[in-house]
């Protein structure tokens, strides 16, 4: 029990008012959205926190480079692993929001593909991982795959999608959903949700870093 | 000492010329077989994305070599002569000029052949040229990569596809344009994201490969 820190229970508070207050408080009437706008609390606060949690993966990918610690690899491959599950989570709310509002689960679309093929990147990069078995050398060579692959998904998701055309929200000249919410009550929960999200993944890391580092204890013994 | 690095790929290319030979009989095989089966294609669409995948193998087929024929001897003697950086400048130059020569004769061929479809020729051209150098930027990095890892051809396919595809698939887009016969004005927007891809990706590279050399 004394291992509970005051971030941990933020996060199951913010979670769980994310999920509550996400689903009952008003939201602004729109046509063609009516309530999927809901999906602002979840879709983009996920792909928010995973672009966070890949950050810190891609800072240990650094960090192991220029210093070569062992702890830097662990939490580097952990975090694009916790990374992935929420890039999973937010492709699979966001094909449910397109389902109500494009009218289908997939389109061909700049934002889309960029985001299928950051996920591509990330399983390379596992399987990259796996094909080396001298830790060192995998280390190395996975760090510098994961600060392309973090590069090219600032890229594929953040710069091409505004350039060219998109049915995105917020891309190609859409306008993203901050603009419908007038009276501000969308931002009471929405950046609350983003912390409370990201505060989880961090909470499986370190459940993951730690697990990992116990297991490498015991075969070392 | 880039163009001494660069004068020796060529001239080891030229020693063992069944690399290049086989590189060229690949394309001028697949061009011949693509003829074979669709003896001509009208369809500009089908045309220009046949044209790119052929391009796309041929140049996965040239460039996956490039970190795995030094044998481990001539690699330790690099490794105490050279800068790391200039590995990896010479390699890049030296595949792109090879893409370049290989993209070109491909592009004779297929026209010959297949069809000859191109109403904007200067910006297929251009494609043709960006396309060839970036083939080689992002493939020279992946295969330096894909050579530390254990199954080499395999791994150079799987690590290379999400890089690739955002980039051919814009490729594809601007020859498109160019066959189309497209003004070249709403073509150069595209042409400069494919150029900002192949900076981003060299800078990289120039950045990352002493990390990735030193073993």
């Amino acid at each position: 029990m004394n291992n509970i820190r005051w971030w941990k229970i933020a996060a199951v508070v913010l979670v769980f008012y994310t999920i509550i207050a996400g689903f009952l408080m008003p939201v602004p009437a729109l046509p063609i959205l009516h309530e999927s706008i809901r999906n602002l609390y979840f879709h983009v606060t996920m792909w928010f926190a995973m672009v966070i949690i890949l950050t810190v993966s891609v800072t240990h990918g650094i960090k192991f480079l220029s210093k070569g610690q062992r702890y830097n690899d662990i939490v580097s491959a952990e975090a694009a692993h916790v990374g992935i599950l929420l890039g999973v989570l937010g492709t699979i709310t966001g094909s449910l929001w397109a389902n109500n509002t494009w009218g289908a689960w997939w389109v061909n679309d700049p934002k889309l593909n960029g985001a299928a093929i950051s996920l591509l990147f990330y399983f390379a990069y596992f399987i990259l991982r796996s094909s080396i078995p001298d830790n060192e050398k995998k280390a190395r060579v996975s760090a510098i795959y994961n600060i392309f692959a973090y590069t090219m998904m600032l890229v594929f998701i953040g710069v091409l999608p505004r350039m060219t055309d998109s049915l995105h929200p917020g891309n190609g000249g859409n306008p993203g959903f901050g603009g419908y919410d007038l009276d501000g009550t969308m931002k009471l929960i929405f950046y609350p949700a983003i912390i409370g999200w990201s505060l989880l993944a961090v909470w499986i890391l370190s459940i993951r870093v730690g697990f990992k580092v116990l297991t490498e204890k015991i075969e070392n013994n | 000492m880039i163009l001494f690095l660069i004068q020796k790929e060529i001239r080891l290319e030229w020693r063992n010329k069944y690399a290049l030979g086989g590189i060229l009989l690949y394309v001028i095989a697949t061009v011949y077989t693509a003829y074979l089966s669709f003896k001509n294609i009208i369809h500009p669409a089908t045309w220009n994305a046949l044209f790119w995948i052929i391009m796309l193998f041929a140049a996965i087929n040239a460039i996956s070599k490039s970190f795995v024929q030094d044998s481990n001897g001539r690699q330790l003697y690099y490794y105490t002569m050279l800068k790391p950086q200039h590995v990896i400048i010479s390699k890049m130059l030296y595949n792109a000029i090879l893409m370049i020569f290989i993209s070109m004769l491909c592009f004779t061929f297929y026209a010959i052949f297949i069809n000859y479809l191109v109403q904007n020729l200067f910006i297929f051209i251009l494609c043709l040229i960006i396309g060839s150098i970036g083939f080689s930027v992002i493939l020279t990095m992946i295969s330096a990569i894909a050579a530390k890892t254990n199954g080499n051809f395999g791994m150079m396919a799987i690590l290379s596809f999400p890089m690739l595809m955002p980039f051919l698939i814009t490729l594809i887009k601007v020859s498109k344009f160019a066959v189309d016969g497209i003004d070249n004005s709403i073509c150069y927007p595209y042409l400069l994201v494919l150029i900002l891809i192949n900076i981003v990706v060299a800078g990289l590279s120039y950045i990352l490969f002493p990390y990735l050399w030193q073993d």
